[in-house]
């Protein structure tokens, strides 16, 4: 029998009202839009998406630091899905500047040891990620290599969300590579209902599920549902190496105001490879695409075929917002999935 | 880019560099962030091993899900009982 065939089964039964949840990751995005389980839920079922594409809510002015680097001769190592990004003027992709694409930020650093040039990383990614740039930085990288850090973390922002109720959010699934590496007792101070789930789509149905069997119950915790990879302490040797080199700082978000504590800053001690104390760097704030509702959909209030653009003038071939760029980004997601169906 | 991949740690090399099998391919990994021996099961994200993988906690979906399912009929039962 089709495990997700029940589960589907029980969450019918259980949706007895109008139900709104959010997820904050674009690999669970994926798997909705990739299988469609949209189309399986009951009506008065939403899911959202919130701010869970790191590149997406990278606001503009990062990226313009970046291509500013690039035209004065720095080599930028970065993710691929941060090429197309569009910057005030243009993208990484077609500055014409020294780009290069790299798995991780310990290749970065192998670019920096063949050449006497500056290297910068431009440093992406919630806590997942974040570690792994923590403990490349801890093995003393040669002096041409810094980092330019968009990094940013989850808990803050989903305070914020539930602190200004605009988007009406009766359940959070939790991210849950995220929760793989910081665990899950951080969000245990929030009074909603949560559940960390994996990235099948049956694990995905089993979290809605368990989100379901919360709001029956009139309860709010934590559940669990990726057990496999997921502690309520999670690994605590990435998180040591992260606040190690790394402090939280207070930084604004793509379609959000400066988020108190969500950003990762580069300890003084480490100063030397914080890219915006060696070039003396400055963010200037975002000037809006005029149409683009990428804001919107970051905060889960809009979805992206709300907007008049998306799969017209806004496509991935040619994405007007960051949305459409990262293979995280909804705009993305749902052009990819819902052109073929 | 949250994406994390299951593999097997094959093989572990000096400077924690680790040698990790996904099934149809290998490829070196960075084990800063964990403590693995061979024969591990790692998530893997952006070329850095995040997390070890607990075999005993692998429940099955569907296992959870019935689990889940049984608590709530109690619970109902229960409630049919008081009222
Ligand atoms: S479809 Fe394009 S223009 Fe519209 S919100 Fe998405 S990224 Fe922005």
């Amino acid at each position: 029998m089709e495990p997700g065939k029940e589960i589907e089964k029980a969450i019918r039964t259980l949706t007895d009202r109008n139900l709104t949840f959010m997820h904050v990751c674009g690999t669970h995005e994926s798997t909705i839009a990739r299988s469609a389980l949209r189309s399986v839920l009951p009506e008065n079922l939403k899911i959202v998406m919130g701010p869970g594409c790191p590149v997406c809510i990278t606001p503009q002015g990062e990226i313009d630091a970046a291509l500013q680097l690039a035209s004065d001769g720095v080599t930028i190592a970065t993710y691929g899905d941060l090429l197309r990004v569009p910057g005030k003027d243009g993208s990484l992709e077609s500055c014409g500047g020294d780009i290069k694409i790299v798995q991780g930020v310990h290749k970065a650093v192998e670019v920096a040891q063949k050449t006497k040039k500056e290297v910068v990383f431009v440093s992406v990614g919630f806590e997942t990620t974040a570690p792994t740039v923590a403990a490349t930085i801890l093995t003393n990288p040669p002096d041409n290599f810094s980092i330019l850090s968009s990094h940013r973390t989850i808990p803050p922002a989903m305070k914020w969300l539930l602190s200004q109720g605009e988007a009406k959010i009766d359940g959070f699934m939790l991210p849950g590579h995220v929760c793989t590496v910081m665990g899950y007792h951080e969000y245990e101070q929030f009074h909603v209902p949560q559940v960390v789930a994996g990235f099948e789509p049956d694990e995905i149905l089993l979290g809605l599920l368990l989100l379901l069997q919360q709001i029956q119950e009139g309860v709010s915790r934590v559940d669990n549902a990726y057990p496999r990879a997921v502690t309520r302490e999670g690994n605590v040797k990435a998180q040591e190496l992260m606040w190690k080199v790394f402090s939280a700082s207070d930084v604004a978000w793509r379609g959000f105001p400066v988020i108190p504590g969500s950003g990762l800053k580069i300890r003084k001690a480490f100063s030397q490879y914080d890219a915006v104390e060696k070039f003396g760097i400055e963010f200037k704030p975002d000037v809006k695409q005029g149409g683009c509702i990428c804001d919107r959909v970051l905060r889960g209030i809009s979805q992206p075929t709300d907007c008049k653009m998306f799969g017209k003038v806004c496509t991935p071939r040619t994405p007007v917002g960051p949305c459409m760029v990262s293979h995280e980004g909804a705009c993305k997601i749902w052009h990819l999935y819902h052109s073929r169906t | 880019m949250c994406i994390a991949i299951p593999a097997e740690v094959k093989e572990i090399k000096e400077g924690n560099i680790g040698v990790v099998d996904y099934g149809e391919l290998t490829q070196e990994v960075r084990l800063d962030l964990v403590d693995v021996k061979v024969g591990d099961f790692v998530l893997v994200h952006v070329g850095f091993a995040i997390q070890r993988l607990s075999r005993e906690e692998g429940l099955e979906t569907l296992e959870i899900f019935r689990e889940v399912w049984k608590a709530m009929d109690e619970s109902d039962e229960r409630k049919v009982q008081v009222t």
